[in-house]
């Protein structure tokens, strides 16, 4: 579908993205989780082909995306500050855009989400709420139909009724019509159901890639007396610890072999999950 | 709806099991499909699919090309005859060990379950 080889995007002396090798499967649907300032909105807008790379490579079936109408028709950017148009446009002149931009863009669908919505083609960009304004940036990208269609936060400033229609909207027609979704969100634990691969940049690289529900399982926390809990952490990836009085937390990473866990059974060690979140929060250096 | 912490596929696969244990679903029923679970449960369908992969390595659902997926005749049987074999390690290994750090002796644990269990308690 879409790949980047050795990808790196400056900005004078920062460098946003490092290198980056990244390969998306077509028909999936991935989401984006970062730290703010990881390279998040510079990797979906350089994927998008709205910015050129520094170095390296983007590539949608083997043609490159920067200043590439056909690679880019087939590609829809949401972007978090909207990016749609004006404040005095309508948005049903916007959806009529849309469409004359891209063959895939379905304006019955658009309607219909409009409607779910409670938006209507008469109101302007300029007189909806935050929450309102990424509504609208639904219905654009999901009408787009595009088969790499992106989202940088599309909920932002949503409530919640409104991010339930999002998930229940983006599942039913990534049933109907399958494509390639990539979605940035900082709602871990809200989201993360929606992904079939979660991908992590840290600090402009790809920290890790792997199935959502693969991470559940890939943090143990050990609780117990800090001293039986240090002896037996020994050796282990150590991801992060707490204390409170004589009891000691630590989140390790990676499965635990039977025999280990057999061991802190027998030294009345408590072993438990880690949720996605809080795997995120130690792989990305903690708090 | 899910715990955040476990693998969601295999909350799914363990609630359908249930539903089997329980008679809710029966021998050679239709299972909803995998995008049905998936949009009710708000779920990538990916991950209702795998579950529906573990229910089929398991025996407990079939799969018929083209119509959907089944329950498999006398799954009720055999998730029942695996969860016996579990109970006494899982259930009552656990709550032996627990009588003994509060220091219930095991006559008295005895006794409750004649009490619980006789004839004419209605249970």
């Amino acid at each position: 579908m879409i790949t980047t080889t050795d990808l790196c995007v400056r900005y004078g002396e920062t460098t946003a993205l490092d290198a980056l090798d990244l390969d998306l499967t077509p028909g999936r649907i991935y989401g984006l989780l970062g730290r703010n300032g990881a390279g998040k909105t510079t990797l979906l807008a350089t994927l998008a082909g709205f910015r050129k790379p520094s170095a390296g490579r983007v590539l949608l079936d083997g043609e490159p995306v920067f200043e590439n109408p056909r690679a880019t028709s087939r590609i829809c950017l949401i972007r978090e500050d909207g990016g749609l148009g004006d404040g005095i446009d309508r948005l049903g002149d916007i959806l009529d855009m849309a469409r004359a931009l891209r063959k895939t863009h379905d304006q019955g669908y658009a309607a219909a989400l409009l409607d779910r919505f409670g938006l209507s083609r008469r109101q302007t960009l300029g007189s909806l709420s935050r929450g309102q304004r990424s509504a609208f940036g639904i219905v654009v990208g999901l009408a787009s139909r595009a088969p790499l269609t992106m989202f940088d936060e599309a909920h932002l400033g949503m409530d919640a009724p409104g991010r339930r229609i999002f998930a229940d909207e983006l599942l039913a027609d990534y049933v109907a019509h399958p494509r390639t979704f990539l979605l940035s969100t900082h709602l871990i634990e809200e989201q993360s159901p929606l992904f079939e691969q979660v991908l992590i940049l840290h600090r402009g690289r790809l920290l890790l890639r792997e199935d959502v529900d693969d991470l559940r399982t890939r943090g143990v926390a050990v609780t117990g007396p800090a001293a039986l809990v240090d002896d037996f952490v020994t050796g282990l990836t150590v991801l992060g610890e707490r204390s409170l009085g004589p009891t000691k937390e630590v989140t390790v990473y990676g499965a635990l072999a039977e025999p280990d866990r057999e061991a802190a059974r027998l030294h009345g060690l408590q072993l438990g999950p880690v949720a996605v979140q809080d795997l995120f929060i130690h792989l990305t250096g903690g708090v | 709806m899910f715990d955040d912490r476990s693998p969601i596929y295999r909350q799914i696969a363990d609630r359908i099991k249930d539903d089997v244990l329980r008679g809710v679903l029966t021998d050679d029923q239709q299972v909803m499909s995998t995008n049905q679970y998936a949009a009710y449960y708000r779920i990538n369908p990916a991950t209702a699919a795998k579950a529906f992969q573990q229910l089929v390595d398991e025996g407990v659902i079939y799969k018929r090309r083209g119509v959907g997926m089944f329950v498999s005749a006398g799954a009720q049987r055999r998730l029942r005859d695996r969860r016996r074999e579990r109970f006494f390690g899982e259930v009552l290994e656990p709550m032996i060990a627990e009588a003994r750090t509060l220091g219930i002796p095991v006559a008295d644990i005895v006794a409750r379950i004649h009490q619980l269990t006789s004839p004419g308690d209605g249970r």
